[in-house]
């Protein structure tokens, strides 16, 4: 989940002189905000993807001012229709990246922190929403450096300009080869001989989205009037994107021109907010209360919505930056939220059910106490394990292997499809302790099936100089005779890679191999680096015991 | 009072009745126990008030370097007095007659007993005798003659005439050594004495003794968790499914509403099954209802090759959610338990392969309270009775919410379970018309709580002492 930094002093200027820094502190969580750490000042905050206005202090400013009711409902957002600013994509862009959107914002003060906190929502909208800019991404620009129409369109690889961040001239070729986010973005715009681009009225390289801005743009904190675009592959998302800067800018203190878009299915966006009409009563029985109409109103109203009457229903107004909001029981959430978790009470509801648990889950736990109950210890190893163990030094076929992919960790690269040689790399661990040790472990083993076959399995081994063949098939009939009422044989097998020559047998059970027993072989060990002899077996539970 | 003696207590107890006062390596030889037996024996007995440790130290005379000499060729003043008996001799021609000899101390000594005169002349200070019974043998030889080259204790010069002079002898460098031996003395006590060996009850055992640790073979720590969770659920009215490991990414993911391009099913956060797809994904209405979900919620083209592709189960909620969409049950109350994986880097606080448990309600008149009241009652069953509810965010629930939990040993409240009711997006496509209510979480957690861990990796250490000796801490 993405973090956000917070300074409290700033945040209880932007939020309200009204609440003290403890009652914003208790209330963050109450936002869906886990504190993740505190240092004096500097609050950090996690944040659900699903809320991107929680970007910035900006966003939860708002939060927190309709939580603690110093302000209420929806932040009214004006869009004045003044000024000339407008954009024209071309059609060449459809194929490539071919919506543009857009905004101008004005009068507002941008210091250090500000921006820095722009700069983080910038980011966490990019990896979230715009899935690694790939659907959508945003440039934020001095309005002042640049004159309009502005043009989308596209270009050729060895366009020059000088990009953010940089004094010389460079092109775009050079920029997806030599910086750092063209490596990173470049393969968005794949092996297009064109790549799309935001001039000016005076020809002026503003934006090469999505990788990097003009130099000539670069906001700083003497910006005073800014021109937001987003470009991306999908009109509405992007439009959402724009819709989530707009309400932190407006936050910060910003006033909105509209910027005009036109040209190859583009349209000027469209800030209007949405309204839902629901009734109350499924809302109180979903959630166990029964609050009057107007009690529910103000619940949505400290959520930053708007709610009115509407004979006995309710209708609640949707501000365009609220995109996580999809029905009815998004509808329940914020009710709960403006009603306050911590006032929702437990409660105990009357039952007729019977539980239990599943006969797989009893037959495993019976199997865990008898071999206790024999003297072996119970470990337990993952299912996802490296060839090494499984393979390398079991000295076991592995043409059967079943792996995953891109795994971080080297231990855990291959599904298991024995147990026995976790129990070897157990012993292994332990050789400093005191002999005899002895270890069980049942699970889930894999083979290849239609696509994949999962069958649990028990192992045991005992290690000690004294060990031998019969006590371990003592304990293995025992085991099946008082557990289950199942007779095994054992039967002479010529070889097996895990075990010694003339020690080792399959396990039979009405005329079928269902495992192997046997004294571990000498170079197994040896891999190991066990150094006292170890008798075990691994036998299949799954069509044994149960199904 | 009648006394239980360990059989090593009742040997050194035999050996010390006939013989009162004995080191422990005499009884060592006697009862032909070792060291390691008779040390272990005499402190139980010195506990119990029957038996003496007395610690002394042996003082024993031997004769020095200078000593030796002496016993040789006669102390040094005497030399010196032989050598002046037939008239006075000059320093340097005492010094050339008689070599390695102390010449400081002979005229000293000899000095001390006024033996000799010493005249200074023209040629240099000359040695004369003065006392004519010098050379007769005083106390000084018979101590050396005495000691010879044996070994002899200081005590037998006490209260004799010897003992002055030896005070003397002894000042003197390198005559006499003085070698000193600890040795412990064991004895008994008036009681011990006084303890009839053929009396003892020979059926009664010390039931007080120290005794070595063994080691029960048992469920592994985090099993035994495993397990108390499990039955706990079943005690709420739960009953149990299983489902596999391995899974479609259509019950995994597009089932529960997660869009294809949704980060959570890239790569680096879900492991892929190399080169394996679902044969049989669900019903055709099934993927139908899916794929318009997707399609008007999230507008994209749904990829059915993409919800083929077989993953690593993420969360238990795939085999619930099929379960639900398969039976469409009105009521119910069921629950599921087992490995989940996620493609992390291990550490302290994660691992790529966990337990996780997931219980559902289905019911008409089932309310988000009661799940709080459930989950509160869950605790309450487990330990855990500090418990308080925060909002949170999953994709696939709505309303959300994660409860925490109050730890006394770490002092401060740890994030344990989730729950929230399913989406309309995620049950309407499956056919799932009343409420679905969820909750759940990872069961190391709670385990890691219970035995005190701040390691969750320790869990798939199986390190044999911890298994041996992990005890629960709440």
């Amino acid at each position: 989940m993405p973090v956000v930094e917070l300074s409290l002093s700033r945040l209880q200027n932007l939020v309200g002189k009204k609440a003290n820094k403890k009652q914003i502190l208790d209330s963050l969580p109450f936002l869906g905000l886990d504190i993740e750490s505190l240092d004096g000042n500097i609050v950090r905050v996690e944040y659900s993807p699903n809320r991107p206005d929680y970007s910035t202090d900006f966003g939860i400013a708002l939060g927190l001012q309709g939580i603690l009711g110093i302000s209420k409902g929806i932040l009214k957002l004006d869009v004045k229709k003044q000024g000339n600013y407008e954009i024209k994509a071309d059609s060449s862009t459809s194929r490539i990246r071919p919506f543009v959107t857009g905004i101008v914002a004005r009068n507002g003060l941008l210091d250090d922190e500000s921006v820095k906190q722009l700069i983080n929502m910038q980011e966490d909208l990019h990896v979230g929403l715009g899935r690694k800019r790939k659907k959508s991404s945003i440039g934020i620009h001095d309005l002042d450096r640049i004159s309009f129409p502005l043009k989308y369109t596209t270009t050729s690889r060895d366009h020059r300009f000088v990009p953010l961040n940089s004094t010389k001239e460079s092109s775009i070729s050079e920029i997806l080869q030599d910086s750092e986010v063209g490596r990173d973005y470049g393969s968005i715009l794949g092996q297009s001989a064109k790549v799309p681009i935001i001039t000016d009225a005076n020809g002026q390289t503003v934006s090469f989205p999505p990788i990097i801005n003009a130099a000539l743009t670069t906001v700083t904190t003497k910006t005073k009037n800014l021109l937001v675009e987003v470009t991306g592959i999908d009109k509405q998302s992007a439009e959402d994107m724009l819709s989530v800067v707009v309400t932190i800018l407006q936050g910060a203190g910003f006033q909105f021109s509209q910027l005009k878009v036109s040209g190859s299915k583009n349209s000027t966006p469209n800030f209007a907010s949405r309204s839902i009409v629901f009734d109350a009563d499924p809302v109180n029985k979903i959630l166990g209360l029964n609050i009057s109409g107007s009690m529910l109103l103000s619940c949505l109203k400290k959520c930053r919505l708007d709610a009115v009457m509407k004979g006995k229903k309710i209708q609640c107004t949707i501000p365009r930056y609220r995109f996580d909001i999809f029905g009815g029981m998004d509808i329940v959430e914020e009710v709960a939220l403006g009603y306050g978790i911590d006032n929702l009470k437990p409660a105990w509801p009357a039952s007729v059910h019977i539980g239990e648990k599943n006969m797989t889950s009893e037959k495993l736990d019976s199997i865990s106490r008898l071999m206790t109950g024999f003297g072996f210890m119970e470990t337990l190893n993952s299912t996802l394990t490296s060839e090494q163990i499984l393979y390398e030094m079991a000295n076991r076929d592995s043409s059967q292997i079943i792996s995953v992919t891109s795994s971080k960790s080297q231990e855990h690269t291959i599904l298991r499809d024995s147990i026995l040689p976790g129990l070897l790399e157990n012993l292994s661990k332990n050789i400093h302790e005191t002999y005899p040790q002895k270890f069980f472990e049942s699970g889930i083993v894999f083979s290849k099936g239609a696509p994949i076959k999962e069958t649990s399995s028990l192992a045991c081994v005992t290690a000690s100089e004294e060990t031998h063949f019969s006590e371990m098939k003592a304990v293995l009939q025992s085991l099946l005779r008082i557990g289950f009422n199942i007779k095994c044989e054992t039967k002479t097998l010529p070889s097996h890679v895990l075990f010694s020559q003339g020690r080792v047998a399959e396990i039979i059970v009405n005329k079928k191999t269902v495992g192997y027993i046997g004294e571990l072989d000498s170079k197994v060990l040896e891999n190991f680096r066990i150094r006292t002899k170890v008798v075990g077996f691994e036998i299949k539970l799954s069509g044994l015991i149960f199904d | 009072m009648s006394h239980v003696l360990h059989d090593i207590e009742k040997q050194i107890i035999k050996v010390l009745q006939s013989d009162p006062n004995l080191t422990e390596e005499k009884i060592s030889q006697e009862t032909k126990l070792s060291m390691d037996q008779i040390r272990r024996g005499v402190e139980w007995l010195r506990q119990k008030k029957l038996g003496d440790v007395s610690e002394s130290v042996n003082i024993s005379l031997s004769l020095g370097k200078n000593g030796l000499d002496a016993l040789k060729n006669g102390l040094p003043e005497r030399r010196l007095v032989n050598l002046v008996k037939d008239g006075p001799k000059t320093f340097d021609e005492i010094r050339s007659s008689l070599q390695g000899f102390d010449f400081n101390a002979a005229i000293a000594h000899a000095k001390k007993n006024d033996w000799i005169n010493i005249e200074k002349t023209g040629t240099g200070s000359k040695i004369s005798l003065k006392d004519p019974d010098a050379d007769v043998p005083n106390d000084l030889d018979l101590i050396i003659s005495k000691l010879g080259e044996k070994t002899i204790a200081p005590t037998e010069f006490d209260n004799t005439p010897l003992a002055e002079p030896l005070k003397s002898l002894m000042e003197r460098p390198d005559f006499i050594i003085a070698h000193e031996e600890k040795t412990k003395t064991v004895s008994l006590s008036e009681t011990g004495k006084k303890i009839d060996l053929e009396k003892l009850d020979s059926g009664a055992i010390d039931v007080e003794a120290d005794v070595p640790h063994v080691h029960a073979a048992r469920i592994h720590p985090l099993k035994d968790t495993i397990n108390e969770v499990r039955e706990t659920f079943a005690h709420l009215g739960f009953t149990e499914i299983i489902g596999d490991l391995s899974q479609s990414s259509f019950w995994n993911f597009d089932a529960l509403f997660t869009p294809q391009d949704h980060p959570a099913r890239e790569l680096q956060d879900t492991f892929y099954l190399k080169g394996l797809n679902a044969k049989q994904l669900a019903t055709p209405t099934q993927i139908k209802n899916v794929s318009n979900a997707h399609k008007k919620g999230w507008r994209y083209y749904w990829d059915i090759q993409e919800a083929k592709k077989m993953v690593l189960r993420t969360h238990t909620t795939c085999v619930t959610i099929k379960y639900l969409a398969d039976k469409k049950p009105d009521e119910a109350r069921i629950f599921s338990l087992g490995r989940v994986f996620r493609n992390e880097k291990v550490s302290y606080k994660h691992l790529v392969e966990f337990n996780q448990v997931e219980g559902i309600v289905v019911g008409k008149h089932i309310t988000l309270r009661d799940l709080m009241g459930i989950q509160k009652e869950f605790y309450r069953k487990i330990g855990l009775t500090k418990v308080k509810f925060w909002p949170t965010f999953f994709p696939y629930t709505e309303p959300s919410l994660q409860s925490m939990v109050y730890n006394e040993r770490l002092g401060k409240w740890i994030e344990l379970f989730g729950m929230g009711i399913f989406r309309p997006e995620v049950t309407k496509p499956l056919g799932i018309t009343k409420p679905v209510l969820a909750w759940g979480g990872g069961i190391e957690r709670i385990a890691m709580l219970k035995f005190g861990l701040d390691d969750v990796r320790e869990f798939y250490n199986n390190n044999l002492s911890w298994l041996r000796t992990a005890s629960k801490c709440q």
